[in-house]
Formats: C-alpha cells, sequence, structure tokens
C-alpha cells in the first residue's frame, strides 16, 4: 500500500523538466515516464484508454523505452495493426514471446513482444488443468468452440489470464500490457469476474445437476424452478445447445475452482504494488470522458493509476497570434485589392482544386524549410533568408506565383485553424483536470504521420517522456 | 437507399456522430427515421445533449422540413425478457430466471445470443408497419459496434443459427440474417484519412464481403480545409520570409519577425499531412466504393454539428431517388 503511493508519487514529483504550465488555469501535475519506467519495482504497467486513441502503440513505444535504458521487457499487444507489428519488427506476431531485434544504446536491456491469441490460450488451459480424455472432450464441445472463440469477454479474461502466467514465470523486469478494444475500456476490469462468477454460479451448477445424473434420472429430481429454466432455454436455444451446455459443463467440472482461483488471483495482481495504470486519451471529449470513467473505477478498484497518457495533442509555436487576430490579418491582406487573382496558384484554393495538382508538386514529408526539392528563383537565398532583402526585381504578385498577400493569408488561415484545435483540445482538457485535479498528466505531440519502425516508436517514446508540446497547449 | 443503414468504423473515427448525421439526413422532408446504438454507451444522448435514452423509441430530434428522428438504445437484457414474455407470456418468471443468472448467461456468456438479441431487435423495428401497411419507419440507422468486430457482430445469426439448430433462437436468427444480407441493409464503414483507419477500413470490407454481408459507402470523416496549396507553401519556404513578415505587419499583426518561421513551419507540417492524406485517398480509391466526405468540425461536435453534418450528406445525394438506389 505505502509502496504503491510512494511509485505514484514518485512519478508526479520526479517531473520538474515538463513544460511550465503554471500559467495555465487548472494545470495538471506532469506524469514522468521514465522514472516509472525505471522503477524496478513496477512490473506491469497496464495501458488502457477507448478505442483509437493510440493504445497499443503508447504500449510498444514504452516497451522500447524501457528496454533501452536497461529492462528486460514483454509488451503484450492484444490486436496490433499489422503495421504496428511490423515496426516492431516482427511481421506476425503470435502467442509466444518472440525477441524484438534493433534495441540499441549502452546498457540496453531487451524487448520481448507477443500478440493474444484467446483461443490458444483457453485451450492451454483446458489441456494444463485437466487429463486427456478429459481435455479433448472439452475441446471438441461445440459450445467450448465457441465461447472460446470470443463471445464478449473471452478476450478479457484471457488477456487477463495470459498477463497472470506473464507474470508468474518471473522472467521480465517489466510487463506492458495493452487491453482488448473493447465496448468501454472497463470491460477487461470486469469481464474476469464475469466469466468467473457465471462458472462459479448458481446457474452452473443447476445446469450441471442433470448432466452429473448422468441423464439417467430425469426431471423429477430436480425442483420447479430448475425444470422451468431447462425447459424455457431449451425451447429458445434448442435442446441440442443446452446438452452442449450440459456436456461443457460437466467436463469443465474440476477446473471451476481454477477459474474463479485464477480470475480473482489476477484482479489482485492489478491491485498490487507493482503494478502501475496509464490512462490513454486523445484530447477529445469521448475518449476523455471514458478516461475520467477509468480513473474513477481505478480508484473505487484500489488499482494504483500512474497518471494520464494525453496522446495526438497539437500545439503552436506561434500561439500568441489567437485565432480572431490570425483571421482578421488574413482578411486584410485578402481585402485589400492587391491580391492577384488571375494567377493558377493561389493561396488559398477549394478542395475540388486538389486533383488537378500533379503529384511532383507535393514536397517531400518534412522536407520544408531545409531541403526543398524544388528550385524556386529565391532558391539561393533559402538558408539566410530572413536575413536578407529579396531580390530586386521578384514583384510580389509575380505571375505564375502565388502572391505574398495570397501566400501570408494562406498561412494565416492555416495557423488559425491551428489554434481553433489547440483551443478546442486545451477545453476539454480543461474540464478533465477540473474532474481530476490529481491525476499527472504527459502530453504526446502529435505527429503527422503514423509509426512504421522501432525509430518512430523511439519518436513517440522520447515524447513521452519529456511530455513537451509546443507552447500553446500546454 | 437500402432501409436499414448500419454504421461501423475504426474506435476514434467518429461513427456515432456520422450515424447521427445521417439519420438526421434522411430524416430531411417528412421522413422518420429510428437512430439505434447497441453498445450500452449513451453515445446518442450524449451527442444530443439529451438525458440517457431509456429502452424505448424516443423523439429526439426534428430534421430540416419536418422530419423526426427517433432514437433508441437497445438492452440485450431487456430485449430478451421482452421477447420471452412475447412468446411464452412468462411474466414473473422472468425475474426468477433473471434471478437464477440464466438471464445473464444468456446474454452476456452464450456466445451470440447478445448479438442476435441487438440485431434482431433493429431488423424488428426495420419490418415494423403500422395499420395502413407503411413502414413505422423510412429508415433505421444503426451506430454498430466498431469495424474489427462488425463483421462477427452481424453475422453471428449464422454462427448462432448453426449452433441452436432448432428452436425460436434458431429462426430468429435466421430471420435477421435474411434481412442482414438483403438489398435492404447497407453497412458503411467510416474512416480518416490517416494509415490505421484506412487499413482497418479495407480489412473490414474483405471480411464483409467473405460473409456475404452488403457493402454501403466508405464514409471519409473529419476531412480538414484545404487551405494552402504546395506550390505556394514551396514558395514560402524558398525565402520570401522577409516579404511574408512585410505582410504580416501590413496585415495588422505586431512582432511579424518571429512569427514567420513557424507559420511556415506549420505549413510544412500541413503539407506533409495533405501527402499522407492523398495517399490514403488513392488506398481508398482502389477499393473501388462510392463514398461521402465529411468536414471536420473545429470547434468539437454539438448539436449545430450535426445539423451541418446532415446537410452535408443532403449535398452528396443522401436521401434522394429514395428506393432508385443511389450507391448503397
Amino acid at each position: 500500500m505505502t509502496q504503491r503511493t510512494d511509485a505514484a508519487t514518485a512519478a508526479k514529483t520526479a517531473a520538474t523538466s515538463g513544460p511550465d504550465t503554471a500559467g495555465s488555469p487548472a494545470s495538471a501535475p506532469t506524469l514522468d515516464t521514465d522514472a516509472l519506467l525505471d522503477d524496478p519495482d513496477i512490473r506491469i504497467v497496464v495501458c488502457c484508454g477507448s478505442g483509437g486513441v493510440g493504445k497499443t502503440t503508447t504500449a510498444a513505444a514504452l516497451g522500447v523505452r524501457a528496454a533501452e535504458r536497461g529492462r528486460k521487457v514483454v509488451v503484450l499487444t492484444i490486436d496490433p495493426a499489422r503495421r504496428l507489428a511490423q515496426s516492431m519488427g516482427i511481421d506476425s506476431l503470435d502467442n509466444i514471446p518472440r525477441r524484438v531485434p534493433g534495441i540499441e544504446g549502452e546498457g540496453a536491456g531487451e524487448l520481448h513482444a507477443m500478440m493474444l491469441d484467446m483461443k490458444r490460450t483457453f485451450d492451454e488451459i483446458v489441456e494444463a488443468h485437466a487429463d486427456g480424455e478429459r481435455a479433448r472432450a472439452i475441446l471438441e464441445n461445440p459450445f467450448y468452440q465457441s465461447l472460446s472463440a470470443g463471445f464478449a469477454g473471452t478476450q478479457e479474461y484471457m488477456a487477463m489470464e495470459k498477463l497472470g502466467q506473464l507474470r508468474a514465470r518471473n522472467e521480465w523486469d517489466l510487463i506492458i500490457v495493452d487491453t482488448p478494444p473493447s465496448r468501454s475500456a472497463l470491460d477487461f476490469l470486469d469481464a474476469p469476474k464475469r466469466l468467473g462468477s457465471f462458472l462459479d454460479g448458481k446457474f452452473i451448477k443447476l445446469l450441471m445437476a442433470p448432466a452429473k445424473m448422468g441423464g439417467r434420472a430425469g426431471m423429477k429430481f430436480l425442483n420447479v424452478g430448475m425444470s422451468m429454466m431447462t425447459g424455457t432455454l431449451g425451447k429458445l436455444l434448442g435442446g441440442q445447445f443446452l446438452r452442449d451446455v450440459q456436456t461443457f459443463v460437466a467436463a469443465m467440472d474440476t477446473m471451476f475452482g481454477g477459474f474463479r482461483t485464477r480470475a480473482d488471483a489476477t484482479y489482485r495482481l492489478l491491485q498490487a504494488p507493482g503494478t502501475a495504470f496509464l490512462v490513454v486519451a486523445t484530447p477529445e471529449q469521448d475518449a476523455l470522458r471514458e478516461a475520467a470513467y477509468f480513473v474513477e473505477r481505478l480508484a473505487s478498484e484500489e488499482m494504483p493509476l500512474a497518471g494520464l497518457v494525453l496522446n495526438r495533442v497539437h500545439g503552436s509555436d506561434a500561439a500568441r497570434l489567437s485565432a480572431e487576430q490570425a483571421l482578421a490579418a488574413a482578411e486584410n491582406l485578402e481585402g485589400g485589392g492587391i491580391v492577384d487573382q488571375t494567377t493558377g496558384k493561389a493561396g488559398l484554393r477549394d478542395p475540388a482544386d486538389r486533383s488537378a495538382d500533379s503529384p511532383q508538386a507535393a514536397p517531400a514529408p518534412g522536407s520544408v524549410p531545409d531541403t526543398t526539392p524544388d528550385a524556386t528563383p529565391d532558391n539561393s537565398e533559402r538558408e539566410d533568408a530572413e536575413d536578407r532583402e529579396p531580390t530586386a526585381g521578384r514583384a510580389p504578385d509575380t505571375p505564375g506565383t502565388a502572391s505574398v498577400e495570397e501566400l501570408t493569408a494562406g498561412l494565416l488561415r492555416l495557423h488559425a485553424e491551428r489554434m481553433q484545435v489547440v483551443a478546442r483540445e486545451q477545453r476539454t482538457r480543461d474540464r478533465f483536470t477540473a474532474l481530476h485535479p490529481e491525476v499527472a498528466v504527459t502530453e504526446v505531440a502529435a505527429l503527422p504521420g503514423d509509426v512504421h519502425d522501432l525509430e518512430g516508436l523511439r519518436a513517440v517514446g522520447d515524447r513521452l517522456a519529456t511530455g513537451s508540446v509546443p507552447a500553446g497547449a500546454a | 437507399m437500402s432501409r436499414f443503414q448500419v454504421v461501423s468504423g475504426k474506435g476514434g473515427t467518429g461513427k456515432t456522430t456520422v450515424a447521427a448525421a445521417l439519420a438526421l439526413a434522411l430524416a430531411t422532408e417528412g421522413k422518420r427515421t429510428l437512430l439505434v446504438e447497441v453498445e450500452g454507451r449513451q453515445g446518442i444522448a450524449q451527442l444530443f445533449e439529451t438525458e440517457s435514452l431509456p429502452y424505448e423509441e424516443r423523439k429526439i430530434a426534428v430534421a430540416p422540413g419536418g422530419g423526426e428522428v427517433y432514437a433508441l438504445a437497445i438492452d440485450a437484457e431487456r430485449a430478451l425478457l421482452d421477447y420471452l414474455q412475447m412468446f411464452y407470456k412468462l411474466g414473473s418468471a422472468g425475474r426468477a430466471l433473471k434471478k437464477l443468472g440464466a438471464i445473464d448467461f444468456a446474454t452476456t456468456i452464450a456466445p451470440g445470443v447478445r448479438d442476435v438479441l441487438l440485431t434482431g431487435k433493429a431488423c424488428e423495428a426495420v419490418r415494423r408497419k403500422d395499420k395502413q401497411n407503411q413502414y413505422v419507419y423510412d429508415y433505421v440507422i444503426m451506430d454498430a459496434p466498431p469495424t474489427g468486430r462488425i463483421t462477427r457482430f452481424l453475422n453471428v445469426n449464422d454462427e448462432v443459427a448453426g449452433l441452436a439448430r432448432i428452436g425460436p433462437i434458431h429462426n430468429q436468427a435466421q430471420a435477421v440474417m435474411r434481412v442482414l444480407k438483403s438489398p435492404e441493409t447497407a453497412v458503411h464503414l467510416v474512416t480518416l484519412l490517416e494509415e490505421m483507419p484506412v487499413q482497418e477500413t479495407a480489412d473490414g470490407i474483405a471480411e464483409l464481403r467473405d460473409a456475404e454481408l452488403p457493402v454501403g459507402r466508405i464514409i471519409v470523416n473529419m476531412v480538414r480545409p484545404h487551405l494552402l496549396d504546395e506550390d505556394a507553401l514551396r514558395t514560402a519556404a524558398g525565402g520570401r520570409r522577409k516579404e511574408i513578415a512585410k505582410a504580416l505587419t501590413r496585415a495588422g499583426v505586431t512582432g511579424a519577425a518571429g512569427l514567420v518561421r513557424p507559420l511556415v513551419e506549420q505549413a510544412a507540417e500541413h503539407a506533409q499531412r495533405v501527402e499522407l492524406e492523398r495517399e490514403q485517398r488513392a488506398v481508398l480509391a482502389d477499393l473501388e466504393l462510392p463514398g461521402y466526405e465529411l468536414p471536420l468540425i473545429g470547434e468539437g461536435m454539438d448539436p449545430a454539428g450535426l445539423y451541418d453534418l446532415a446537410t452535408e450528406f443532403r449535398k452528396q445525394g443522401v436521401g434522394e431517388g429514395v428506393g432508385q438506389g443511389v450507391g448503397a
């Protein structure tokens, strides 16, 4: 208990390198992810949050960073996008941890990665807990086959089961878990309990009764509630289905204690001091609402929350120019009567015109402003443009080029759009911070593209560690 | 257009918003639509800024021109109890079943029963007629589970029909499947112009086709305005910074010199994103499906934004030529 508090406090207070948020109306403590990853007492980090917020990428990036900081790490992903698996140098992740090549740096540890195969995991439990004959009866049961292939909750249960197995092997310093893309981010906490209580419940006991009697006794030995129930369910689902369930339940009989015990053990593991939860969200209303639910739920379950990873945050180095100012300035330029509307390359364009752009008109990603591939008349002064006057004779509205007014107006409108996004994100995040001022936050600046390789994951890891987003968003 | 419009998409692509806007657009000019959600998230209520939806069809919005949008949050447990009541007159015995955990078993643990109940309820609304033998709802729009689970969700009836080989669940499952696989249904996938959602969309379409489910349209959501073209940008990077600084000053911006670099950098990021979006558009084009495009609502989503998106849908032909199969 005290140890858990210490870990959480350490993560919050060690965070002096983050951006200065003192001026912000509602400033949350900064989450120091490196302190978390380096803490030898932290053995499990669980990344949770609603769908599409970048949980899996965050888990993978944390894995790379922790490994390169010297820890022996395994990342358990649930359903990674193909490209993400490839970014860890593994084309097909499977149910066994595979070593990820390319982890570098002095004193680097190891990174292993795996993807949960829920059917395989379920089968393994059955095989480990039942003798050959009985195991085969279960594995071949149609009800089991449906159950293990994915009813609502199997994935969550098996994810927690796999986590328990990895932890029990004690081969890794740190296990980083991604959580399943559930209906609700909370499902993975509830599903194991639900399955556990189902397998241990009254209903199952009633279902098992006739099967235990080998069917010879018939209904007269059963109470009225039971016969009504099996009768109704039988009508509803069809007799064969119910018989499949009964056979399955009978075959699983010896394992029930096991399942329930395991669900409870995993649950306690999540409450243990060596576990830290990271809630991942984007600065969007829905995602942060889910995150807030999650924070409250973790608190009520006494599960240790390390903090919030706020993903894909936008900022601007020109934040002192507000959206309104930028738009007003853009209108000044466009309304000045000096805009050359006859050029075909105006700064402002309709989306419909885009198809007309030839592919080579686009600069290579990231190439601007240092390595613009095309030779414009101004090319020679690219490096020191800010120190010199423009070349004489180049009029601002030279035909064939956007006039400087159009161009500047375009830059201003783009900036206004950015500032609107920044403001909206700030509002949603302030709402969260007002609700949960105690939650430490790290911000990850939006990347223009997707992550494709270890280098990309490193870049995400750097951003996670520094929590740095250009001014205007902090 | 098909009368049953199923809207799926990767998490974070805004499928609930898109489904709601589509329901509004289809209700325009005197139509009546039903917007259903199946995941118990109360996303519709949050979007329309109303209180939580009960298990009851309730009017939540009026569309331009007098149409009506109803909404329903389908609850599997209630759907099952209703169903048992309807067919078996269970009454209080239903509560006894619940107490025993049988309802819980049927709606959460038994593979697929939950999904059968959810899709079954939606299909019932699609087929429901009034005393004049007119459809009660012109369209039913479902805010469905995400792309990764949609095929399984819709197709689970096939599986259940196989598992429960006789009985009412079997019959129900088969009846639902007939609606879902008919031209009455269209499954739309919402995506963003980003790599992972686009990849998932492509995978989702392949899965839907394998399961012989009717693929509708690709709906590209949150399309950003195209504010600056690449030629202009190159010029900006090419050294007209002094001029830009002067133009900024002329436009009334103070301290212009220090702003040029960040503004040009933002433009560079924008250009990179535009290029990535162009690549993703090409991937989507290869799927050879008709689509819709909805703009990013920069101020965040609220009911006013929904009406804007509905208007956008109308502009792109949603609701025109009923019965003539505009696209899907």
